[in-house]
């Protein structure tokens, strides 16, 4: 089989009929079942509730009422709500918790005639780096096996690197989108906050949380936006603005020079001597085709960017210690089976069903919140994220996109950085930003180590730039082919 | 400032979160790290500065007051621990 194998390309085969949804179910499922064992992606796979979905998307098609996704198969992160299905967070708290009602965007992603073959295993509530904090076990790379995919969303990333999936949902409060699309090379965009409702994804950092889509290409991450993005009361953050076509702009011819005229900002603060050196090479080389293809570069600076991970490391604990609060024992999720009282339910509860990291991060949380730390910790943060996003809006009077790398390394091996947490905190020194600002970034494959391991380019814009962003990954993934290289364990080489 | 081990034991209290005694000075250790690296933003000047608790500034919007939702306690009830009579069951908390 080739190693391509997109939405865009599904969909064009669907609609001419050389496949039917009902054989894609099949083989999606069959893929699963074969190559998954070794993964461990998928903590829940649905395939009666794929197969009957498979056969409404032909029937759709049949009558000529299907949009382009109809029968394409899709995952969702476990962090999304799926009514009818497991929802476990990647947590013992949610082991057998089975979502009332569906999140926004996987309503939208419904609507639009994907077919959900799964739900995709993740860090504990989306609190990691490298997927070792699940609860189910950590998701293998396709790439290598003895390293990390990334995290959060390391299943799903996992799922469309091994071409289990075209396309899968994820969720970024600081890289947890756009670090496992580096480290398995695909690619993943986080959008601007508010434009994909936070309605029945499991709170985490509300103030951060963002939902996106993972795919081989950009042009096929356009296609899954178009059905994520929307206004959405439920959700009070989402914001109501006209409705847009991700994918026009992609469509539209180009020359030779198609990104004439487009600046792109190096911020000297991303190219430092932390990065490892076959990831700046792999960015340099990426920079170069980006002239060729006719945009310009122009140095940068974001003098406060280094500041992100500890102004992270405030805020999202201390939205993250509010938001986990819920998980009592009372309502839903997990209940400890001996206790002397109520408040010894609640603890005992809460030891038993969180994870160390999450136990970790909502001690933090507690104590920047608590009496007399506030203005300290928690306001200070507020502060010093308003100095970043300054230093990003006077950025964009000299540029219209910015790039680096998305990680300072390629995917690391299980176990190097558990015993540090600051360590694994650092892993997201690029990403942190996008979210603290809560502009649209986007990453893609743009090299390989020596080693064989993929390496990501991050392309940041200003608020509302998504399709802009997409149209300057989408025009170097027309003249490379990084993006169309898969793992051996995927390609059955 | 540097974080002690009846510190960890009060956020955990006020967190709900049992800590067993061998536990705590392994949770202070790394703790105590992570504080070490979020203690940076402390020589950040930030006079003046207005805090950003949101990435847009919008206002929050309103809604007319009436009822919009259907009532769906039973679903919700249904991955509840313990209920009876459309109630949540906890310990006795009222002797």
């Amino acid at each position: 089989m080739t190693a391509l194998r997109t939405i865009a390309g599904l969909s064009a085969r669907l609609a001419a009929r050389e496949v039917s949804a009902v054989e894609l179910a099949r083989d999606t499922l069959d893929r699963i079942a074969r190559l998954d064992p070794a993964l461990n992606a998928f903590v829940t796979v649905d395939a009666d509730g794929a197969m009957a979905q498979a056969r409404a998307a032909d029937e759709a098609r049949a009558k000529g009422a299907a949009g382009p996704l109809a029968g394409v198969p899709i995952a969702h992160k476990d962090v999304l709500m799926t009514a009818g299905l497991k929802t476990t967070c990647g947590s013992r708290m949610l082991g057998n918790f089975v979502a009332p009602y569906d999140a926004h965007v996987v309503e939208g992603l419904k609507r639009a005639g994907t077919v959900l073959v799964g739900k995709t295993n993740m860090d504990e509530f989306a609190m990691g780096s490298s997927n070792e904090t699940s609860a189910f076990g950590p998701v293998k790379n396709p790439w290598n096996p003895a390293c990390v995919p990334g995290g959060s969303s390391g299943g799903s990333a996992a799922a469309v690197a091994a071409r289990l999936v075209p396309g899968a949902t994820g969720t970024d409060t600081g890289g947890s989108i756009r670090q496992p699309a580096s480290l398995t090379g695909i690619c993943g965009l986080k959008p601007t906050y508010g434009i994909a409702s936070r309605y029945g994804l499991i709170a985490f950092a509300s103030s951060l949380d963002t939902p996106g889509p993972f795919a081989q290409t950009a042009e096929d991450c356009a296609l899954l936006l178009n059905a994520m993005a929307g206004h959405d009361a439920r959700d009070s953050t989402s914001l109501d603005r006209p409705v847009e076509d991700y994918t026009r702009t992609l469509r539209a011819p180009a020359g030779a020079k198609p990104l004439g005229g487009l600046r792109i900002g190096l911020p000297k603060e991303y190219f430092g001597a932390g990065n490892d050196p076959e990831v700046a090479a792999a960015i340099e080389a990426a920079l170069a085709e980006f002239r060729r293809l006719g945009a310009t570069t122009v140095d940068i600076t974001l003098p406060t960017v280094k500041l992100s991970v500890p102004v992270y490391y405030v805020i999202a604990p201390a939205e993250a210690s509010s938001n986990l609060s819920r998980f009592d024992g009372v309502r839903y999720g997990h209940r400890a089976a001996r206790y002397d009282d109520l408040a010894d339910m609640y603890r005992k509860t809460r030891a038993e069903g969180f994870g160390a990291e999450v136990k970790r991060r909502i001690l933090v949380g507690t104590y920047v919140l608590s009496h007399g730390y506030y203005d300290a910790y928690y306001l200070k943060a507020q502060k010093v994220r308003r100095l970043i996003a300054n230093d990003f809006a006077r950025a964009w009077g000299e540029c219209d996109v910015i790039m680096g790398p998305t990680a300072p390394s390629p995917a690391f091996r299980f176990g190097d950085k558990t015993d540090d947490p600051v360590q694994m905190y650092l892993n997201d020194i690029f990403t942190i930003a996008a979210n603290l600002t809560g502009a649209p970034a986007l990453s893609m494959p743009c090299g390989f180590t020596g080693g064989g391991l993929p390496i990501g380019l991050q392309i940041q814009g200003d608020y509302f730039a998504e399709s802009l962003i997409l149209n300057v990954a989408h025009r170097f993934q027309q003249a490379t082919d990084w993006h169309a290289r898969a793992p051996a364990m995927a390609t059955g080489a | 400032m540097t974080l002690s081990l009846d510190d960890v034991r009060r956020i955990a209290h006020l967190a709900r979160i049992d800590v067993d005694a061998q536990a705590v000075s392994e949770v202070h250790a790394k703790l105590e790290a992570i504080f070490a690296m979020i203690n940076e933003l402390q020589a950040v000047d930030t006079s003046g500065v207005e805090p950003m608790s949101h990435a847009q500034d919008v206002v929050l919007p309103l809604r007319e007051d009436k009822v919009t939702e259907t009532d769906r306690h039973a679903d919700y009830q249904r991955v509840a621990p313990a209920v009876e009579d459309g109630l949540y069951l906890v310990p006795r908390v009222v002797e």
